[in-house]
């Protein structure tokens, strides 16, 4: 049974990776499961200089999903290179970079440090919703998109992995605006742009007003913009939005997903992604798969 | 070191109308928890709802492997693990957060919680009693009468138990705080420990900096992995620029901080 997948030139043992944002640099997971088990790790946003990020509170529970409004907290590329790279790299797991920025030049400097370092490629995030300049700004068009990735594509050698936001009307337009710059992936969805309100208080319970839904409230829209971008784009694509078992893994395989992250999932249980592996290969021999590359892109529509 | 197991409910216990008290086959966890630690508690195997519940631990048996939680029953989360029951086994991670109460031979402490908050110190309490020669004053503020709980255990671990009712409707009318404050003028504590509703947390951490006297607080705030992955539960560093402020995370740098480091 082949579990291995080649995303964009990255070859992992198997198509699970686990989202940025939901695993840190590892660290902390580590503790409590075999993180050598996971095809990648993408690692938590991660940019230029360290970022503070939002005022709590910064998360909110809603049904079957959660709001965050982190606002990209992180300790800034150097400190990642000198503290958590050698970390990560004790592990047998490919490790992907997600790199966000505020401008262009701003993307372009951090992928210049990020060419130099041991890692197995870069997911560029222009798709997080919860810092006002740069990132969503950038996601949301062909021109967007293209131009951003262009200038990051000039001074990176590594996979290029673009992510993008479902907060489009056409998330067919971004996903050729990465393509047609030379990105070697797409990863889609980022969280989706949403708000809660509390009723006594008349006020929105996240600090930051609006925040980025996730979980398994979102699966469905995760796999119809996965199908969507799969027949507008050659290159292939790094599926996410709501995940938690195998079988939600096989149903982004069918839309078109290479790969994917288990991102809230994580939260749900530690474990969330090394059952998932467990699951796809139960799925595989229950269905007589040889090889999971098979079932990419095999949905058969009504 | 942090572990995820299923933990055997062996005792459930109403201590008021929304307060239970669950004590768990934790052995693991028993063994390395220390004051002020808590546990992300799944009420249930299913996706709705979707987050684990931080919640504080009340008590560590260590040589029989059990720890005791207690929680109030506040939404949808809380009503579900009210409904467990004993022989049932719970998806628990712990012990979390890396900030604890500090255990240490003291000359004498002061120990202050309100409502709900005042089930992490009881821990504290015991383990200052049980290892240390401290002497330990413990005030306990609740609303209203019947909202006292644990009176009988607090007496137990502290040389002296001074209970509040902000009604007067049992013992002391008024806040604990203010007694904490009276009797500390008298005779100086080395340490203020505390734990409980915003506004009486921010009264003893403003009291403390005044005078000088070293504090340890526990705090709570909204957390989705209680792991330090999500970078969720935020609070503010002492003394950050407004334009440019500065966090910890509870679940990380906390729950416990010296209450010269938190802005609350």
């Amino acid at each position: 049974m082949n579990l291995e997948v080649n995303l964009a030139g990255i070859k992992m043992k198997n198509p699970v990776t686990v989202a940025s944002g939901t695993f840190g640099y590892g660290r902390e997971y580590s503790e409590l499961i075999d993180i050598s088990k996971l095809g990648a790790i993408v690692t938590k946003g991660t940019s230029l200089k360290p970022k503070a990020g939002n005022k709590p509170p910064r998360v909110y529970e809603t049904t079957a999903g959660m709001l965050n409004s982190i606002g990209l907290q992180n300790p800034g590329v150097e400190y990642f290179a000198q503290n958590d790279l050698p970390f990560l790299r004790k592990f047998d797991t490919k490790i992907i970079v997600n790199a966000c920025g505020s401008t262009q030049e701003e993307y372009v400097e951090l992928c210049k440090i990020l060419n130099t370092l041991d890692i197995d490629g870069v997911e560029l995030n222009l798709s997080c919703p919860n810092v006002k300049a740069g990132c969503m700004a950038f996601g949301t068009t062909y021109e967007g998109v293209k131009q951003i990735t262009s200038s990051v594509r000039k001074v990176l050698d590594k996979p290029l992995i673009v992510k993008l936001t479902p907060n489009v009307t056409n998330i067919q337009e971004p996903a050729k605006g990465a393509e047609d710059a030379g990105a070697d992936a797409i990863s889609l969805i980022n969280t989706l742009l949403g708000m809660s309100i509390d009723i006594n208080t008349r006020r929105p319970h996240l600090a930051n007003n609006m925040g980025g839904l996730s979980g398994p409230a979102i699966k469905p829209v995760g796999v119809r913009m996965v199908y969507q971008a799969h027949n507008a784009v050659k290159i292939p694509i790094l599926g996410l939005g709501g995940i938690v078992t195998g079988n939600d893994v096989i149903e982004y395989m069918l839309a078109g997903a290479t790969a994917i992250s288990i991102g809230t999932g994580n939260f749900i249980s530690p474990d969330t992604s090394i059952k998932a592996i467990e699951q796809i290969e139960e799925y595989m021999r229950k269905n007589k798969i040889e090889d999971i590359n098979e079932i990419i892109g095999k949905v058969q529509m009504n | 070191m942090k572990v995820n197991i299923q933990a055997k409910i062996i005792k459930k216990e109403k201590l008021l109308n929304d307060l239970y008290k669950f004590s768990v086959e934790a052995k693991e966890i028993a063994e390395s928890a220390k004051p002020g630690n808590f546990i992300e508690v799944r009420v249930q195997n299913s996706i709705e709802p979707l987050l684990r519940r931080p919640i504080s631990i009340y008590n560590i048996e260590k040589e029989q492997g059990i720890i005791e939680f207690i929680f109030q029953v506040k939404g949808k989360g809380t009503n579900i693990l009210a409904q467990r029951e004993v022989g049932e086994e719970l998806d628990i991670i712990g012990p979390l957060g890396y900030g604890t109460f500090t255990i240490k031979n003291y000359n004498k402490v002061a120990i202050i919680g309100g409502g709900i908050g005042t089930f992490p110190l009881y821990e504290l309490a015991k383990e200052l009693k049980q290892t240390t020669n401290t002497k330990v004053d413990t005030y306990i503020g609740f609303r209203t009468k019947e909202l006292v709980v644990l009176e009988k255990e607090f007496e137990q671990v502290s040389d002296n138990l001074i209970i509040t009712t902000d009604d007067g409707s049992y013992k002391t009318k008024g806040f604990a705080i203010n007694e904490l404050k009276q009797n500390v003028e008298k005779e100086p504590v080395d340490m203020i420990f505390a734990c409980g509703p915003l506004p009486m947390l921010k009264a003893v951490q403003s009291y403390a900096i005044e005078k000088n006297i070293p504090c340890q607080i526990s705090l709570e705030e909204k957390m989705a992995c209680g792991l330090g992955v999500c970078l969720g539960c935020a609070v503010k560093t002492k003394n950050s620029p407004q334009d440019q402020p500065q966090y910890w995370h509870v679940c990380k740098a906390g729950p416990v901080f010296d209450a010269t480091d938190v802005e609350i």
